[in-house]
């Protein structure tokens, strides 16, 4: 069998194709899913691509949470659901409170793209297991409010717990604290990550083939399941 | 009160304001010869603003008719000039859509939302042909990098490219940035779109089928973007009413990113029968356009158009530059469920109006006639002007002066070359252009092969087959000052020249002609010279101009900028998969590195000049028909897998080149200076049809016997190594190594290419 993803696509979305491309290329089947529709499709993982839903007016990330599709999300993803949000996705999943914490303007004040060393934190979450402790990747970054915030006894708790899965190496590019590049929930299912895996799929088109990992842990965990 | 055609009848005295909206007493005249009567003020306005330079072309359209007497034989272009973009055939079914237009003023004025905006006008610009938009590109051009006023304008334009086309999803894949200070005061920002579709979704701006109905959706229509019309406001409303608008457009990128998903969705859903943008003008410009080209009439309901601000008078909403507005023509029977799509993106959408057959367009404000017109006359049958013009007489002192070595003392030592090399590479013309580029996202929708720092940006448009297009814009303005009708042949040069070296095959020619005042007898030489250049360029070369943009009065009181012919040229090539890069890889040591083309003594123009504060002189030689060969060449070589990397040759010569590529790679590697040649010459001269490439030794006399035989001179001049640190004294460091001349550690060079942009925007 094959994994159906679902990729959600908001108004102002913009890496819902290549998300949906990434996870054909890593074996899964995509699965478009409409803002507006409360139905998952039957999927069994989801994706919360990188954009600008609703032009991020108000805060990034804030009026999605409200989406008719996001209610639906947010309640199977307590149950156990895969959910992977990159980059506004990310944001959708802070203001969701899935993860904790929030992303603020990059420290700079400029939108920033560029190609990122990551290190990896944690094999354990759903969508990291095929990576291997300390290994360093390099996927593109792209964003304008990425600075990873929170509070110290949450950030103490995210390192204790080992729910940082990546941080950024050789340069913090937006100012998050303690070079959070991406956190999942204690369960290991709900994955926030702000670079793109999903831009680093094709040796053509990305600066690697690194990001490719992060959708087969998840195929493989659920085809295997 | 509303003047109503019946008023403009009955009080045929009526002073109007038609000097201050910028029509000649003669251009009033003709108006009123055309309609019979006085205009009314919503007539005045429309014509007023349709038969602006901006919008008519009447003092270039001589001079591009060109573009099209001399186009050459091409069975490659769809839809040539006139409609909103060209359209290109590039094989396989597929067709692109591409164009540069200018938004200087409103960026000088506004920079974030002047430069937000261009990127917005251009990308409706190539959905209205039915394409989807794929990336944008920016040639901007500021003046000296340290001066205030670039400090001011250069962060907002910047800002405003990326944050427009950064939240519609498009990858910013290449562009220029130019100091000079012929551009203080007069900044240039063009914007570039590129689109594809299939061929049978081409779509045209015309308003056919008697009955159809005229759709406005889109944003709501604000009082933004009004320039003269607010002389018009002020008088059809007294002393409380709207006073003055804002004449700078402010864009929403979500809204056009939202236009661009629901248009898409209506035209492939086949709702559409003609479609157009509102960009300039407003839907004075969209309503006359779709009119003139289908049916030859409409009648507009105005107090239909959903407003933003409800005290907006009549002209003022024909006048509208509001963003994020499309209008389409669409039959009864598929109205609901164009209507259906629209709300489906939350789109708002209304009928404005109908086609008919009348040959005039009508439009009513609240049950009175407030237009009637022929719309021929306001979108097509504007004023022409054959403005005079003549070579200025301070041009053969200018081209006198070339710099000679009696004029700029002339490096020769290893280490005056060496110092001329670190100060060209940290020249802010020069100096990396991350700074700017790094704001732009060029990932987004998966398909960027290539983006700068690269000679091209390419982008797949198949991802089954591998087709893609490369597109390239250049232009050294400081060449088209010395020499207006050779400047624009080498800018087209330079742009064909960047195409080829990715491996495409160049196709079609767009262009943004930046000049000074026309009324200004030798700016206009200059034009008529830039645009017969490009022209004749363009025939020789065998590449049609499918589209383009002139923007005039670039200039400060008498002073006006360098001519600025930007050309746009867009390659194809069958499968990106043999692309070429700009440089050399991790397996590529002992690979070989060869110059393509003739070296000689030429500075008119050239950067090195340029860090001197010297413009004078000729600039280089054109030789088309090399470029043509070195084309081929680059072409072949790359789909028989000859060579590694090609890199062009331009701004800064062969030592800027091969800094490039040193850097891209941070890959070591040794070289030599050409035999016969002075190494400063061979350096830093601006010949033009000249490549570097990278060759496998394998593949090295299969390469050289092929440019032998079709006669194009190759020279060895370098060899990839990385190990060259030990012995230079670098130990673990990759060096560049020139001969017995110079040598320089990679990071040294890196650190004075990239630290120059950031010290002056940053602090």
């Amino acid at each position: 069998m094959s994994a159906r993803i679902g990729v959600v696509t908001f108004p102002g979305s913009l890496d819902d194709r290549d998300a949906a491309r990434a996870i054909s290329i890593a074996g899964g089947e995509a699965v478009s899913l409409w803002h507006g529709d409360a139905d998952l499709k039957n999927v069994d993982a989801v994706v919360l691509p990188g954009g600008f839903s609703y032009g991020d007016y108000l805060r990034c990330g804030a009026i999605a949470k409200f989406a008719p599709v996001m209610s639906l999300i947010i309640e199977k993803a307590h149950q156990g659901l895969p959910v992977l949000g990159i980059c506004n996705g990310f944001q959708i999943l802070c203001e969701s409170h899935l993860l904790p914490g929030a992303l603020t303007r990059n420290d700079h004040q400029h939108f920033i793209c560029r190609d990122q060393k990551l290190r990896i934190e944690n094999t354990d979450s759903y969508w990291t297991r095929d990576y291997s402790m300390g290994q360093e990747i390099v996927i593109p970054l792209k964003n304008g409010e990425g600075g990873y915030v929170a509070d110290e006894k949450t950030l103490d708790e995210l390192f204790a717990e080992g729910r940082v899965i990546a941080t950024y190496q050789d340069g913090n590019p937006n100012g998050s604290y303690r070079d959070i590049a991406g956190i999942t929930n204690s369960r290991g299912n709900v994955v926030g990550l702000m670079p793109h895996p999903e831009h680093a799929v094709e040796a053509l088109t990305g600066p690697s083939l690194d990001g490719l990992g992060f959708f087969t842990s998840a195929i493989s965990s659920l085809v295997n399941a | 009160m509303i003047d109503s055609v019946s008023n403009a009848e009955q009080q045929p005295d009526t002073q109007q304001p038609f000097a201050e909206l910028g029509l000649k007493p003669d251009e009033y005249d003709r108006i009123k010869e055309i309609l019979g009567r006085r205009p009314t003020s919503s007539e005045l306005a429309m014509y007023s603003v349709m038969w602006s330079e901006h919008c008519s072309y009447k003092s270039s359209k001589v001079h591009l008719r060109q573009f099209g007497e001399k186009a050459p034989k091409t069975d490659a272009l769809l839809v040539g000039i006139g409609e909103n973009a060209g359209v290109v055939d590039i094989g396989q079914g597929w067709a692109v859509t591409f164009k540069v237009e200018s938004h200087n003023h409103p960026s000088y004025v506004e920079p974030y939302q002047g430069a937000a905006t261009g990127v917005g006008g251009i990308v409706r610009d190539i959905i209205s042909m039915g394409a989807r938009p794929l990336a944008v590109m920016d040639p901007l051009r500021f003046g000296a990098a340290d001066a205030p006023d670039t400090r001011r304008v250069l962060p907002g334009v910047v800002a405003g490219v990326g944050g427009y086309g950064n939240c519609l999803g498009l990858p910013n894949i290449g562009g220029e940035l130019v100091f000079d200070d012929s551009y203080l005061g007069n900044p240039l920002v063009n914007a570039l779109c590129v689109g594809s579709m299939r061929h049978e979704d081409i779509h045209l701006a015309s308003a056919k089928g008697i009955g159809n109905l005229v759709v406005l959706y889109g944003a709501r229509t604000g009082g933004d973007g009004i320039g003269g019309v607010s002389v018009l406001a002020s008088e059809t409303f007294d002393a409380d009413g709207p006073a003055k608008r804002p004449s700078v457009q402010v864009g929403d990128p979500f809204m056009e990113k939202l236009l661009i998903e629901a248009t898409l969705e209506v035209l492939h859903a086949g709702l559409v029968e003609g479609i157009q943008d509102l960009g300039g003008a407003g839907i004075s410009c969209a309503t006359s356009e779709l009119a003139s080209n289908g049916e030859g009439g409409m009648r507009v309901w105005l107090d239909r158009v959903p407003l933003r601000d409800a005290s907006l008078s009549p002209e003022e909403i024909l006048m509208s530059e509001s963003q994020e507005r499309m209008c389409a023509i669409v039959t009864p029977e598929h109205i609901d469920a164009f209507m259906e799509i629209c709300k489906k993106w939350d789109v708002e959408a209304i009928v404005i109006g109908e086609v008919t057959n009348t040959g005039r367009l009508v439009v009513d404000w609240h049950g009175e006639q407030i237009v009637n017109v022929p719309p021929r006359t306001v979108a097509h049958e504007g004023p022409v002007y054959e403005r005079p013009y003549h070579r200025p007489e301070w041009q053969d002192a200018l081209q006198a002066n070339a710099p000679t070595a009696q004029v700029i003392a002339r490096p020769d030592s290893g280490d005056a070359l060496k110092q001329t090399l670190l100060d060209l590479i940290g020249s802010p013309n020069l100096a990396s252009k991350s700074w700017v580029t790094s704001q732009y996202d060029r990932y987004v929708l998966g398909n960027t092969i290539l983006a700068q720092p690269e000679d091209t940006g390419m982008i797949r448009i198949d991802e089954e087959s591998g087709l893609g297009v490369a597109i390239a814009t250049d232009c050294n303005a400081r060449f088209a000052k010395l020499d207006p009708y050779n400047g624009a042949k080498l800018a087209l040069a330079e742009s064909y020249r960047n195409v080829s070296v990715s491996g495409a095959i160049p196709l079609a020619v767009t262009n943004c002609l930046n000049f000074g005042s026309p009324e200004d007898p030798e700016v206009m030489w200059q034009f008529a010279e830039a645009t017969r250049g490009l022209a004749d360029g363009c025939l020789e070369l065998g590449v049609p101009v499918t589209g383009g943009n002139v923007s005039f009065y670039n200039q400060t009181a008498d002073t006006a900028i360098h001519p600025t012919p930007v050309v746009g040229v867009l390659g194809v090539i069958d499968d990106v998969e043999r692309r070429t890069p700009m440089t050399w890889n991790t397996d590529s040591d002992g690979e070989l590195i060869y110059v393509l083309g003739d070296t000689s003594d030429e500075f008119g123009g050239s950067e090195w000049a340029h860090i001197h504060g010297h413009l004078g002189g000729l600039p280089p030689r054109v030789d088309l028909q090399r470029e043509k060969l070195l084309s081929e060449i680059l072409v072949a070589a790359s789909r028989d897998g000859m060579i590694t990397a090609a890199h062009d040759v331009s701004d800064g010569g062969i030592a800027i080149a091969i800094a490039e590529m040193a850097m891209r790679a941070n890959i070591g590697a040794r070289f030599w200076v050409q035999d016969d040649i002075e190494p400063f010459v061979f350096l830093f001269a601006e010949s033009t049809a000249r490549a570097v490439v990278v060759i496998p030794r394998s593949e090295e006399l299969r390469f050289t016997e092929m440019c032998a035989a079709r006669g194009l001179p190759a020279y060895r001049v370098g060899v990839v190594d990385s190990g060259l640190g030990a012995d230079a004294g670098h130990h673990g460091e990759q060096v560049i190594v020139m001969g017995e001349l110079f040598t320089f550690t990679i990071d040294q060079l890196r650190q004075v290419h990239e630290a120059t942009l950031p010290g002056i925007f940053n602090s």
